[in-house]
């Protein structure tokens, strides 16, 4: 595979096991390093209330994890977080595609905007717009 | 927060449009119609020129929950097609990580 996918790891932390979510997110880390992806990004985004309860848990401390691989670590994180009856709920998802679509559409905003003629020059005369532009290139 | 979609898309910014362009729904009768008023049909991703919508936006998710939770139809939001697929798909993964309900009472 020529192209690293990128995804986005967000779970939930028991709020009653609160001290160990730095020790948790290093050793998730450390899983996703031992089979050779790349944590870009490990982010706590604090605790905060649930919009629904989980195993019976009304709040809890969101982590999110970036990480660059080939996808069999995933596979690895998720059953570990499966395991862990720390993680109340994970999700990944897969980014990179979205990403680069997302680039993709910016860079045709620019293109197209660079090639836009400034407002008032040869725009739109009568209906020779394709001459017009023809002679623009 | 609001109590329906007429107050919801108010605070969205779009507000009622006063225009005459033909976009009004039939009114049946004219009495009693007064409730369906058009509004701009705008699609506010298009305008700020949003590529991409992220799931844990919990703050701009929300705009598109009316109270019991549900997501708000294209046809009261008036967003694009794209947009409101990329809206729904957020919103569907945000409740999976509780940032947001599925449903409300």
């Amino acid at each position: 595979m020529d192209t690293k996918r990128q995804y986005e790891v967000v779970f939930i932390v028991d709020p009653t096991a609160d001290d160990d979510v730095p020790k948790l997110t290093e050793s998730f880390s450390q899983i996703i390093t031992d089979q050779g992806g790349v944590v870009t990004k490990a982010e706590t985004m604090g605790k905060r209330q649930l919009a629904y309860e989980i195993l019976h848990h009304k709040d809890g401390t969101f982590v999110l994890l970036e990480i660059e691989g080939s996808g069999r670590e995933i596979a690895e994180l998720e059953r570990r977080m499966r395991v862990n009856d720390r993680v109340l709920r994970y999700i990944t998802v897969r980014v990179d595609e979205d990403r680069r679509r997302a680039d993709k559409l910016k860079d045709r905003r620019a293109r197209k905007a660079a090639k836009r003629p400034a407002p008032g020059e040869h725009r739109r005369r009568g209906g020779t717009m394709e001459f017009a532009e023809a002679a623009g290139e | 927060m609001a109590t329906n979609y007429e107050d919801r898309q108010r605070g969205g910014g779009g507000g009622y449009d006063s225009d005459d362009d033909g976009d009004r729904r039939p009114m049946g009768g004219g009495r009693g119609g007064g409730r369906r008023m058009h509004r701009r049909r705008v699609c506010r991703f298009c305008i700020d020129k949003v590529d991409l919508i992220d799931f844990k936006d919990v703050k701009l998710l929300q705009n598109y929950l009316p109270e019991r939770g549900k997501i708000l139809p294209r046809r009261i939001s008036g967003n694009c097609a794209t947009h409101q697929r990329m809206l729904a798909e957020a919103i569907k993964r945000a409740r999976n990580i509780a940032l947001l309900p599925y449903t409300t009472d």
